[in-house]
């Protein structure tokens, strides 16, 4: 592109695996090194690409679940049965590996503390891993800005970053979780789809303007914001990450 | 692709506008819009997220219809849309018969999940370049990117040369 701020090109850079850790049975989150990787913001996304030993390549879209800082990124996969590219990061990769990723991509489902609030985070399943980058930030830039996050998961054991969600917990971070498919014994959250009975009680409500993030698979993302906007949030206060295909 | 909550404009409240350097701007209500002969199109289309879709059955009205009679010396022009997405072509690519504004998918009318009541079809591009819920172009002299051109995609956007991002 000629005759505007290009910010340089991306390029494919190497990133050596660093760790591997399981969130639930199906996801797993593993950090790179990333040498000489120029930052990112929080909610941006990365591209992996896998090269197979015969020359195929098979590239797909990660948003990064680390707060910005330094070379370390961490990317949350889940496990699709006949996926092409995640049953290898999930299942093959080792620290001592190494793949290929290019980005920072994205400059509009970000977050940055001077940016303030309240947010209003809503995310179903690994949908959570670009709003768990901001809640990381959050967290490490101290920020105390009024934070909801309602995350909807199938189960108790399917709650992706469970037990440091519940260390965040506080401070003005208030975390809601539903689970729609099994709940544990003596369960008393919620227990069904997000609709916006739930995003009423979770809040902010539409008077305190808050910024809003959905990610998630399309239809939630569709559900989710169509209900915002029938309780009054202004619509260009909501910022929306789908995943899978759409048909556009 | 899409960035904020699907919009819903009522079929009596949707217009289409070719405005910009074309002098007197044109608009079509919906019922003109349609009554504009229109045609089927089947093509493949291709995504940024890395997947395509093939032989995907279209109708919609062609641009160069939109066009005629206009005198212009525009060379680029900007989709704009409901929910505030603009995004960027050279004219060259709208004419010709490469694109067409679609009211219908697979034989029904245009879901708004899927950009209705009407999309820009531009095929040969990839398609965050074919604005979803689209309502009009405007012509210009000068390119100017759009929504996801400022934030990080390609200006042009040809999946055949792989440009999705800046630099591509």
């Amino acid at each position: 592109m000629e005759g505007t701020t290009v910010l340089g090109r991306l390029n494919w850079q190497a990133a050596d695996v660093v760790g591997v850790a399981a969130e639930t049975p199906q996801v797993k989150t593993i950090a790179f090194d990333v040498p000489g990787w120029a930052g990112h913001r929080a909610g941006q996304h990365v591209d992996v690409r896998l090269t197979a030993g015969d020359g195929y390549q098979a590239e797909r879209s990660y948003s990064i679940a680390s707060a910005p800082g330094g070379t370390r990124l961490e990317l949350t996969v889940v496990r699709i049965g006949d996926g092409e590219v995640s049953p290898y990061l999930t299942d093959e990769l080792q620290p001592g590996d190494q793949i290929e990723l290019r980005g920072p991509v994205g400059g509009y489902f970000v977050w940055e503390p001077g940016d303030g609030g309240p947010l209003l985070l809503v995310a179903g399943g690994s949908g959570v891993a670009p709003l768990m980058a901001m809640i990381r930030l959050r967290a490490a830039a101290g920020s105390d800005v009024d934070t909801r996050l309602l995350l909807s998961s199938r189960g108790w054991d399917d709650i992706i970053y469970r037990d440091e969600l519940q260390r965040l917990n506080g401070n003005r971070l208030t975390v809601t979780h539903t689970l729609t498919a099994s709940q544990p014994p003596g369960w008393a959250g919620y227990a069904r789809r997000v609709d916006a009975g739930m995003l009423a009680e979770v809040g902010p409500g539409p008077a305190e303007r808050p910024r809003i993030y959905i990610c998630g698979p399309t239809p939630f993302v569709e559900a989710v914001a169509e209900a915002l906007v029938h309780l009054g949030h202004q619509p260009q206060h909501i910022r929306t990450e789908r995943f899978g295909p759409t048909g556009s | 692709m899409s960035a904020g909550p699907t919009p819903h404009t009522p079929l009596e409240r949707w217009d289409f506008t070719i405005a910009g350097e074309v002098g007197e701007p044109r608009h079509w209500s919906w019922e003109e819009f349609r009554a504009l002969p229109a045609e089927e199109v089947t093509t493949d289309i291709h995504c940024v997220t890395k997947w395509s879709k093939l032989d995907t059955v279209w109708q919609g009205v062609r641009v160069d219809t939109l066009l005629a009679g206009i005198e212009t010396s525009a060379k680029y022009t900007v989709a704009f849309s409901d929910g505030g997405y603009t995004t960027n072509v050279p004219l060259a690519d709208l004419t010709g018969g490469k694109a067409w504004v679609a009211f219908s998918y697979g034989g029904e009318p245009l879901a708004p999940q899927h950009g209705g009541p009407a999309r820009m079809l531009v095929p040969h591009l990839y398609f965050w370049k074919s604005a979803k819920w689209v309502r009009g172009l405007r012509l210009a002299a000068t390119d100017e990117p759009g929504f996801w051109e400022t934030n990080g995609y390609h200006n042009y956007g040809d999946p055949w040369r792989e440009q999705r991002y800046w630099g591509d």
